[in-house]
């Protein structure tokens, strides 16, 4: 009975001592916008051929955690890793509820989305503690010494927790891969087009090293 | 008109972390823009990020945060000895802080050399003139 009553607080506090330590947690984290849930479309069409979440050009498209369990992937030497790929909502510093009524949205609606971006950027971050591995999901058409990106990275490495750096929409003219491996000289650099596959080869090989 | 807070480090070394993140949080909820001696500590940044979407409400629509410190990949072995102590001795002391409220502070630029803060344009309305009136004569 006690077992049981600590089980359910526990579970409620998101901890479970009593389980024994489940599948791996790969986080995608990262700005709005940057791909994140394109790329996590990208690995589950790649391996479990279908999509995880919703994507739009309007930011804070996801605002909640989406946990996709037992994702299994192959390297070239046929050997499998699993994890359970964490997409995450974009963190910010700001969210402006009229810059979802300059996309066309309705008052009502651009004020309900600000609300759960808020709420999904707190929900990210309380969730950095339980990643094991985590991609930072960067756009390469953006400057990547955004404050945003340098606290993602900051908190990750205080936390011991190992980081791979995806630079996304290498298939953009725009897309500057070499001033994200400027900014961020100490850690991994991975161009990739989640949106078109380009580069998801060694993208994977990064992430069986990483993990 | 935009006004700057300049906070020394002196200010806020003794606070706790979350006392610390609340008196900068509360004086750009003032409409001011801080300049604080040092930065916050990685897991205090994160707690300010937080705290800051707590807040959101339509008059309070987040803050634009930039860090200038020392980029240490470009330091000399013997700089970063120096800056290793300057760290034991004077804590986060190094380098600056700014954060503005983002209803003022449309972005904040960060070049490894150099900062450039833009503020949101303010509309001038022009001064209302009304119709001149025709003298009669």
């Amino acid at each position: 009975m006690v077992r049981k009553f600590l089980k359910n607080l526990f579970s409620k506090l998101k901890l479970n001592p009593f389980a024994k330590k489940s599948q791996i947690k790969l986080g995608l984290y990262g700005p709005p916008n940057g791909g994140k849930s394109t790329l996590a479309n990208r690995i589950c069409q790649d391996w479990l051929g279908e999509d995880m979440s919703t994507v739009s050009h309007i930011a804070h498209e996801t605002r909640e955690i989406n946990i996709k369990e037992k994702v299994v992937i192959k390297n070239k030497k046929g050997k499998e890793l699993t994890f359970s790929l964490v997409d995450t909502p974009g963190i910010a510093t700001k969210i402006d509820y009229e810059d979802f009524l300059n996309k066309g949205m309705k008052k009502a609606e651009a004020k309900k989305r600000a609300k759960e971006a808020t709420k999904g950027v707190i929900d990210a971050i309380k969730w950095l503690d339980d990643m094991d591995s985590v991609v930072v999901v960067l756009d390469a058409t953006q400057d990547p010494y955004s404050q945003v990106n340098i606290t993602i990275i900051g908190n990750l490495q205080a936390r011991n927790i190992p980081v791979l750096v995806a630079a996304n929409k290498t298939d953009l003219k725009k897309a500057n891969l070499e001033a994200i491996k400027a900014a961020f000289p100490q850690y991994k650099i991975v161009g990739i087009s989640a949106k078109y596959g380009k580069n998801v080869d060694e993208f994977y090989e990064q992430v069986f090293k990483l993990v | 008109m935009v006004t700057f807070q300049f906070i020394p480090y002196q200010d806020i070394e003794k606070l706790s972390s979350a006392k610390r993140v609340n008196k900068l949080i509360n004086i750009v909820k003032e409409n001011k823009i801080v300049l604080m001696e040092g930065r916050l500590k990685k897991q205090e940044e994160a707690d300010l990020i937080e705290i800051t979407m707590e807040e959101i409400t339509p008059n309070f629509k987040g803050i634009e945060l930039s860090v200038i410190y020392p980029d240490k990949n470009r330091q000399t072995p013997m700089q970063k000895i120096k800056d290793g102590f300057a760290d034991v001795l004077l804590g986060d002391r190094q380098g600056m802080t700014i954060i503005g409220p983002a209803s003022i502070v449309k972005k904040i630029e960060k070049n490894p050399d150099k900062i450039e803060l833009f503020t949101k344009e303010t509309k001038i309305m022009p001064r209302y003139r009304g119709k001149k009136k025709k003298n009669k004569l």
